[in-house]
């Protein structure tokens, strides 16, 4: 279980994170919406320490991670999807998967656990000897996924996995979402501009604004909200 | 031109571009990790000569074990620059920029030390009989450098290669010169790896200096200047950030100013020019340079 409490990050002096707090349970799949700038990014960011927040605690499963770098966080088992997938462009599908096991030494498991990628992304092992920079933007997403699991996460966080796919390609995302949810129990962090989505698979949802939770529910009850309906689903009256 | 002479031309033409090669690796490497132009690295070059004069000469060690500590210590103090000057700018947000103006400051730091610790009158190098002596194939007579630098460069650049593209610390290198934050992602230390790319680019440039030293025996504080610069132009004309690209800069501007010097004598007093030239010719055809950035980015 993920807590974060208190949260505050800025750059530059600007507020990003006014003391937000989060909670993300075991095998849960939680889902934080808001528009473009509401602070859904850098929440991640700052999990994932590639920002600097000042103030507030995170504490995984009991234990106070504040002050951990981004490295440890890793090997904790808390791995960021990163928004725009970022894989490695100039180098081949299986050197990203390589990358994504970076910390761990269980040289035959890694192996296995490509395969086990390949039997999950069947396209990837076509595309296994490209490089990753000539896959098109589902397949860079699925190997942003599979290179992410390479690293057998405790915990997924996902920023905008659907960002500029084929409506098709949103779905096959979920679904995937769905099943490393359901199949190993991971608990997911997931940040959508599709609020319509993100609230189907959550179990739980965030709405940020500016900085500050404005809202917070199970998936249901956010879907039936007036006020998310209005602002997130466009389908308000 | 008589035909032996013509060979004796071709081999120091190849030793100074493998030279050339060996110190533009660093610049590329940095270049292409944190988008550094080390205007040190020429300084790095010059201190590695001055320890070698330390170790070999005057502490009378046996030549390859003082050259194994030049070329370990010169590594050391090429992480050493990051660590205390680059490293602690970065972390503060400084812009790149800066960084390089910072490498300027590092360079004459080290150059006036040198100047100070052994003042700026020539010192002598210690050259190596196994390398230097010379032998004859047929009427060609040549130093032994002529095949033992472009064997030494050639193991070097297949090691290299095979470091970064089928070693973890290679694949992590790679990593962080294309994406400094995925590369945290992996949970891959990027300072570390920073770190270990600045000793890798020094340790090349020491045995580069090594080599330049067998040939060129005359030390002063301002030795790594121009196989600095002119090394920095081939990492420039290869395509800066592309190891290939600085291996076949380094060899073209090796071969074009010994072979200009040969055909033309009349011209040796402008020998440097030429590399500069080269350098505007390639750049205003290719601009990336010959290799460039060859990444298909569809994201």
């Amino acid at each position: 279980m993920l807590e974060i409490k208190n949260l505050s990050v800025s750059y530059g002096g600007i507020k990003a994170l006014k003391s937000i707090s989060i909670t993300v349970p075991d095998k849960k799949i939680v889902t934080l919406i808001g528009a473009n700038g509401a602070g859904k990014s850098t929440t991640l960011r700052a999990i994932a320490k590639l920002i600097k927040h000042d103030s507030g605690t995170i504490i995984y499963n009991g234990e106070d991670i504040t002050a951990i770098s981004a490295r440890e966080t890793v090997q904790k088992g808390i791995t960021l999807i990163p928004e725009g997938r970022h894989v490695f462009p100039d180098m081949t599908v299986l050197e990203n998967l390589k990358l994504g096991a970076f910390l761990r030494t269980d040289n035959k498991a890694i192996k296995e656990d490509i395969d086990y990628m390949y039997e999950l992304f069947p396209v990837l092992k076509e595309r296994s000897t490209q490089l990753a920079g000539t896959l098109s933007g589902g397949e860079q997403q699925m190997l942003a996924v599979s290179r992410a699991l390479m690293a057998r996460p405790k915990m997924l966080m996902m920023d905008e996995p659907s960002l500029g796919l084929a409506p098709m390609l949103v779905k096959d995302i979920f679904t995937i979402i769905e099943r490393v949810n359901r199949e190993d129990g991971l608990p997911i962090l997931l940040i959508e501009q599709n609020a319509n989505f993100a609230l189907k698979v959550a179990d739980y949802g965030y709405v940020l604004e500016t900085g500050t939770i404005q809202l917070e529910g199970t998936g249901e009850q956010l879907l039936e909200n007036e006020k998310v309906k209005e602002l997130y689903l466009g389908t308000g009256d | 031109m008589p035909f032996d002479v013509l060979i004796q031309q071709i081999c120091n033409g190849l030793v100074l571009g493998c030279v050339y090669a060996l110190v533009s690796i660093g610049y590329t490497i940095t270049y292409g990790i944190i988008r550094l132009i080390n205007f040190a690295h020429n300084s790095i070059f010059m201190l590695s000569m001055y320890f070698a004069i330390v170790f070999v000469t005057m502490l009378a060690l046996p030549w390859w074990l003082g050259f194994i500590i030049v070329i370990a210590l010169t590594a050391i103090m090429g992480v050493l620059t990051e660590k205390l000057a680059y490293h602690r700018l970065r972390n503060r947000g400084a812009p790149t920029s800066t960084i390089k103006i910072a490498a300027l400051g590092v360079s004459y730091l080290i150059d006036n030390v040198v100047i100070v610790i052994f003042s700026g009158r020539p010192k002598q190098f210690p050259t190596v009989d196994l390398l230097t002596d010379v032998f004859e194939i047929g009427p060609v007579r040549l130093q032994r450098t002529a095949i033992i630098v472009p064997l030494v460069v050639l193991v070097l650049l297949v090691g290299l290669t095979y470091f970064l593209n089928h070693t973890k610390p290679g694949l992590a290198m790679r990593a962080v010169s294309r994406d400094m934050e995925a590369a945290r992602l992996m949970g891959i230390d990027v300072d570390k790896t920073i770190a270990f790319s600045f000793a890798i680019g020094s340790g090349l440039a020491a045995i580069g200096a090594i080599l330049w030293g067998q040939r060129y025996t005359s030390v002063i504080p301002t030795v790594g200047s121009m196989p600095g610069m002119k090394s920095f132009i081939a990492a420039v004309i290869g395509g800066i950030g592309n190891i290939d690209g600085a291996v076949i800069g380094g060899m073209l501007i090796g071969m074009i100013e010994v072979m200009v010097v040969a055909f033309f004598p009349g011209l040796s007093s402008y020998r440097d020019v030429f590399s500069f030239c080269l350098l505007l010719i390639v750049l205003l055809i290719k601009p990336t340079g010959i290799i460039g950035e060859k990444v298909a980015d569809k994201a």
